[in-house]
């Protein structure tokens, strides 16, 4: 015997449409990844690596552990959603295999086992193993859904709480989604409790009770009402199923697909690939990236954050000046739970605009280079802040170290910012020029005063010599014994910059070097966690005045302790800084440089 | 030919019923900043790519309010999108995305 009601239709459709239409997605991103990514996919799937894989996806998908780091409420919030309904899943089909009168167990049957099977104590497995067991497990882990419910709510009221300022705006699929899932799991109750009190029995610790209480209040109705509920239940489930692919909950599946995909090698391209594809699929849209981004707490811009940013890119209609307004200083994609490559979807995108226009760097010929082994390279910015020039030509002297001073007279560009704004493959050419130049000095170490540049020579160049920021150099020089230092400066706060911080995570070096000649003073957002200074390369379509706000919101956080110098360890910071700031700016080595004794 | 140290200058003349303003119309809508441009020339001064050639973003922003725009046809792609000159100009122009909106403008032409 099947046993079928006409209620679990809506339900049934909204199965087999959502099952079929992600699949569809999921196995199209598969299908279209380059020949090399899938084979190297197939074969972490097939080998050892997969069980890591899967351990992850647990944690990550279920437990939501980085949303737990977070802020713990806000991880309970989601694990009682995602955990919660997973279980009720995985128990309620034990549960219905055990109890099942037929061979074939349609989808629906564990979902609505309740209103099919009404009293179990008579049953095998209930008098022969512990009695109540799976009515008492099935409403525990329906209760523990229903604490996030709960939990949802408060946070629509109180953000605050859960470590959040700001709650994403959602778009009319989201809403009904969202509306289904928070729809679900009450109906589910009121419709198990009022079926468990009509038939008096069947129920666990709350649907029992609360059943019981229900239909003494509405005895001769409890029926009828139960009926409802199963359909308004499955109603629920059903626009839930539908909607799901066209709702921020693709995350779901899509999740699982990035987390293999990572696992076994896969990474971001400077072009669109499915890859790119998966992981902006794969936003929850859960908007822990509006608190941090800059541009809304400090300039008021609310609607440009990657939350944002990356659904219009999944609904295909990117506007050019949403592409090009962001400072691409990485906050957001340090706290996004799922790891989110937001820097390079952005990137990739801004491609689409200003790929177009050929850049043309013909002009660039190959002159004689000096040979040297060791090349400084000060970087475009730097020239703008003589300050640092002129400290590192003195610790170099100092430290009698033979240099050749690259873009001395002229050099060009690094190609860092022509990459920033998406035309990668016209900055080859570019770096080209520097490669060869720097390849034909026989030089074994680059020494660069910019993170820009520094960044971009270690990612893009391919060099096989040493490549080290000013500051790395200085603490090896000092470290050396090359320079002497004598003076030293009280309290300085320090600046991570953007492209050496989150950019290539050297924190270490520029605080040791500080240490040597000065007191440091923490400050309450650094390292992986360090704002920006507003004068980034990222951002195009921003006002002066905008990027002021931002200066500022910046520096009264570094200078919150009062110390006696701000010091930074990038010139383009330094010279934003200097702008606004009412005590002294430096640069490291303008401080390493200041306290060398004068013989 | 026997140089006598003397040269022939082009005809300078503009006809302004001829002149094409779309990319200037262009860039007032994307980049409004270039409006508040007194042409001190500090851009073209620090200019990186002016060091190796005859790149000169100010004779650009003169070209584009004449509405000739062929030469800056010619010379737009040169720029490095160092930024040196936004950072060097008093009047805070958005030079970045000056130049991109006049990169766009103008392959919006062809």
């Amino acid at each position: 015997m099947i046993s079928f009601n006409l209620f679990v239709l809506p339900f049934l459709f909204g199965l087999i449409y959502g099952f079929f239409t992600v699949n569809r997605r999921l196995v199209l991103w598969v299908k279209t990844l380059p020949r090399e990514e899938r084979k190297s996919l197939w074969a972490g799937i097939r080998s050892r690596r997969v069980f890591p894989a899967l351990g992850d996806i647990l944690m990550e998908c279920l437990v939501h552990r980085s949303l737990f780091k977070r802020n713990k409420l806000l991880g309970f919030m989601h694990m009682s959603f995602a955990l919660g309904w997973f279980l009720l899943i995985l128990f309620g089909n034990m549960e219905s295999r055990i109890y099942s009168t037929s061979h074939v167990n349609p989808p629906y049957y564990p979902i609505f086992l309740k209103f099919f099977i009404h009293d179990k104590t008579i049953l095998w497995f209930e008098i022969n193993t512990v009695p109540g067991f799976f009515r008492f497990i099935m409403d525990f882990f329906l209760l523990f859904t229903l604490s996030g419910l709960g939990l949802a709510l408060v946070k629509r009221k109180q953000p605050q709480w859960f470590g959040l300022k700001q709650v994403p705006h959602y778009q009319l699929t989201d809403k009904v989604a969202i509306g289904c899932l928070w729809l679900i799991f009450p109906l589910r109750l009121l419709a198990e409790s009022f079926t468990n009190g009509y038939f008096a029995g069947g129920g666990g610790f709350i649907t029992q009770h609360l059943g019981n209480t229900l239909v003494t209040l509405f005895p001769s109705v409890a029926i009828h009402i139960a009926y409802g509920f199963w359909w308004a239940y499955s109603l629920a489930l059903g626009v839930f199923f539908v909607t799901l692919p066209f709702s921020r909950f693709m995350h779901i599946p899509s999740e699982f697909l990035l987390i293999l995909f990572r696992h076994f090698g896969l990474g971001p391209k400077k072009v669109s690939t499915p890859f790119t594809d998966v992981e902006v699929h794969a936003c929850s849209r859960c908007g822990v990236c509006i608190d941090v981004c800059q541009l809304g707490t400090a300039a008021g811009m609310f609607d440009v954050q990657a939350v944002y940013f990356i659904r219009s890119v999944r609904d295909n209609h990117v506007q050019r000046d949403l592409a090009l307004r962001c400072l691409v200083c990485g906050r957001c994609q340090e706290v996004c739970p799922v790891r989110i490559h937001t820097d390079s979807i952005r990137l990739i995108e801004r491609n689409r605009y200003t790929n177009d226009h050929a850049s043309e760097f013909t002009y660039l010929k190959p002159g004689p280079v000096a040979h040297s082994e060791i090349i400084y390279f000060a970087g475009c910015m730097t020239h703008l802040t003589p300050g640092i020039i002129h400290a590192m030509k003195g610790i170099l002297n100092q430290a009698g170290i033979s240099y050749l001073f690259l873009d001395e007279q002229r050099t060009a560009c690094c190609g860092r910012p022509l990459m920033l704004a998406g035309k990668h493959t016209q900055a080859i050419s570019m770096m080209e020029h520097n490669r060869a130049e720097i390849l034909s000095s026989g030089a074994k170490l680059l020494v660069t005063s910019c993170p820009i540049c520094y960044r971009v020579f270690r990612e893009e160049y391919g060099l096989s010599i040493r490549i080290l920021h000013h500051s790395q150099y200085i603490l090896e020089l000092i470290k050396t014994g090359k320079i002497p230092l004598q003076s030293y400066y009280r309290k300085v706060a320090y600046h991570d910059p953007c492209d050496l911080g989150r950019g290539t995570s050297e924190y270490s070096a520029p605080r040791e070097l500080l240490a040597k000649v000065a007191d440091l003073t923490e400050v309450s957002e650094e390292r992986a966690d360090s704002l920006c200074c507003g004068g980034s390369l990222g951002i195009y379509t921003v006002s002066p005045a905008q990027r002021d706000l931002i200066t500022k919101e910046t520096l009264s956080r570094l200078t919150a302790s009062q110390p006696e110098v701000l010091a930074t360890a990038c010139p383009l910071c330094k010279k934003t800084f200097a702008k606004h700031a009412d005590i002294e700016v430096m640069d490291i080595a303008e401080m390493v440089f200041a306290s060398i004794p004068t013989t | 030919m026997v140089d006598f140290g003397y040269t022939a200058h082009y005809d300078r003349q503009i006809d302004f019923d001829r002149n094409d303003k779309r990319v200037l119309e262009h860039l007032k809508q994307h980049e409004p900043s270039v409006l508040t441009c007194i042409a001190c020339g500090g851009c073209t001064a620090t200019c990186t790519a002016g060091h190796f050639t005859g790149f000169n973003i100010r004779l650009v922003q003169t070209l584009l309010r004449r509405g000739e725009i062929e030469p800056v046809k010619q010379e737009i792609g040169k720029c490095m999108l160092c930024g040196k000159c936004q950072l060097v100009c008093p009047r805070g122009v958005h030079m970045r995305n000056m130049i991109l909106a006049i990169q766009t403008a103008i392959t919006k032409l062809k």
